[in-house]
């Protein structure tokens, strides 16, 4: 008979990371009527036969207005094609259940590609992110969502409750926390927060999280920074 | 030069309505001429606060569409000459409002008015996007509460970011109206303190306007609070946010509790 979990056990799981990549990907943008632009890609196919093999693609939608149907149609009318989808953008996400690529936003233009100029490799990686700090002179308001993946942030005034921080390196606030700071996202567990009032909704470096109520009353209201040491989240007087 | 104020929130039901009407007779009232435009399709307000609800003939949307001229729209006050309303649609909604519709609209009233007010609906959609786009003054009006002060954080964050002053790199001049607040409350520690609300928020306070039935008993006869009983302490705090607009410096007062020891007493309403 196996052992039933002591009651006062008190080790939990390792628990779960989460960590930020940008990838460049290509993105099909199609455009009514369907047929003709299908027609477009068989085309293409022809020209340059397997040019999406192995490729991850992003399907765009925002110019079509079709509906949950038509747009299961569509990807199993690429899936022939053998053109996997990674994502789609532009769509309703209540028309995308499971089974259906998951909805993307906030993608970054990277300009136009042309069939005859992609080689059959694989697109080239992202250009090294050079680093660079940014000072927010000012407070973040409820609602902003700042992403910066290359290097510290660094604000003057506070983060407001319903605000977030998304940063690669570490994070220095002048005023009051009162949002999230999600700090060494790209895989930095040297990053650090820092902050002069601790009001924090949510504190994470690496991907490894804590929310207001994990992290308790203690040192809320004062300067405090955060590391990590291990798998932990520390949290230390400032000064 | 005219100017464009919006009275937005964020929070529904603080007290936009109450505080367009309030300002824009305070002002007429000073000898300006001011038209208050109510952007709430669909869910139009404005007109029962200023009690003309039933001289209604064309709106905003009708102009917009080109169904009306901007002159066949507006309706005087019958209290004061220097001001106009120009009231929301009730049957349509707010897709029914297009930029360029509202960027012209806005343009003929600043011909016309020295101030034009904006009563932008509640939320963050549409009708608030676009009473906040062309406005050169925003009033930020806040209950000291939780929900209502972050809801005001979300909106100062929208005024810095998808107006047209924003987008052109200026400034847009941003005030404070704290409302609704209940002195005996405040005393007892179950609302937010003003510093604290001023800290989140860090824009300058342009007046705080206390709880009072006088502004039911104004909005349920159709009249702005500060011509109704201008002696009550909402109208006088409204009057004094009206000069603190046009840029006098007055000092802030704090409303107090003002009732004698033995209402302290027998503090209980009667039932």
């Amino acid at each position: 008979m196996p052992e039933p979990l002591a009651a006062s056990s008190r080790s939990r799981p390792s628990p779960v990371r989460f960590r930020g990549r940008s990838f460049m990907a290509l993105v099909l943008a199609p455009r009514a009527p369907l047929e003709t632009w299908l027609a477009q890609i068989d085309s293409t196919l022809e020209r340059s036969p397997g040019f999406f093999t192995g490729r991850a693609i992003i399907l765009d939608i925002s110019a079509l207005q079709i509906d949950r149907n038509e747009l299961a149609g569509l990807i199993r009318d690429l899936h022939a094609r053998d053109v996997r989808i990674l994502g789609i953008e532009g769509a309703d996400s209540a028309h995308l259940s499971m089974g259906l690529p998951p909805p993307l936003t906030g993608g970054r233009p990277g300009g136009f590609i042309d069939v005859h100029d992609v080689p059959r490799a694989p697109p080239p990686p992202p250009p090294a992110a050079a680093q660079s700090n940014l000072l927010i002179d000012g407070s973040v308001r409820s609602g902003q969502s700042i992403l910066h993946l290359e290097g510290d942030v660094t604000v003057l005034g506070s983060v407001a409750s319903g605000s977030e921080i998304v940063c690669s390196g570490s994070i220095h606030v002048y005023g009051a926390l009162r949002g999230r700071a999600i700090a060494g996202s790209t895989g930095n567990a040297q990053a650090r927060i820092f902050c002069r009032k601790h009001e924090a909704e949510l504190l994470a470096i690496d991907g490894l999280y804590r929310t207001a109520d994990d992290l308790g009353p203690e040192h809320r209201g004062s300067p405090i920074q955060v590391s990590l040491e291990g798998d932990t989240l520390i949290v230390k007087p400032l000064d | 030069m005219a100017k464009v104020l919006v009275v937005t929130s964020g929070k529904g039901g603080v007290g936009k309505t109450t505080s367009t009407a309030a300002l824009g007779a305070a002002l007429a009232q000073a000898g300006e001429k001011v038209v208050v435009v109510d952007f709430d399709v669909g869910l139009r307000n404005l007109d029962l606060v200023m009690g003309a609800e039933r001289r209604v003939v064309f709106d905003f949307i009708n102009v917009i569409q080109g169904e009306a001229k901007l002159q066949q729209a507006l309706i005087r006050d019958k209290r004061l000459d220097t001001l106009c309303l120009l009231p929301a649609s009730q049957t349509r909604d707010k897709d029914a409002l297009t930029e360029a519709g509202v960027a012209r609209i806005l343009a003929e009233l600043r011909e016309k008015f020295d101030w034009v007010i904006c009563d932008s609906p509640a939320g963050i959609e549409r009708g608030a996007a676009l009473a906040m786009r062309h406005a050169d003054v925003a009033v930020v009006v806040t209950n000291p509460e939780v929900s209502s002060v972050r809801d005001s954080d979300r909106i100062i964050g929208l005024l810095d970011s998808k107006t047209e002053r924003a987008e052109r790199g200026e400034r847009m001049e941003k005030h404070l109206l704290l409302t609704r607040y209940d002195p005996i409350r405040a005393e007892r520690g179950e609302m937010l303190k003003i510093d604290d609300v001023l800290e989140i928020l860090s824009i300058p306070l342009l007046g705080i306007v206390p709880e009072s039935e006088e502004v039911l008993r104004a909005s349920n006869v159709g009249s702005p609070v500060t011509l109704n009983s201008p002696v009550s302490a909402p109208a006088r705090a409204y009057m004094d946010a009206a000069r603190r607009l046009k840029g006098e410096a007055l000092d802030i007062v704090v409303p107090k509790d003002r009732k004698s020891l033995l209402g302290k007493l027998f503090g209980r309403r009667a039932a």
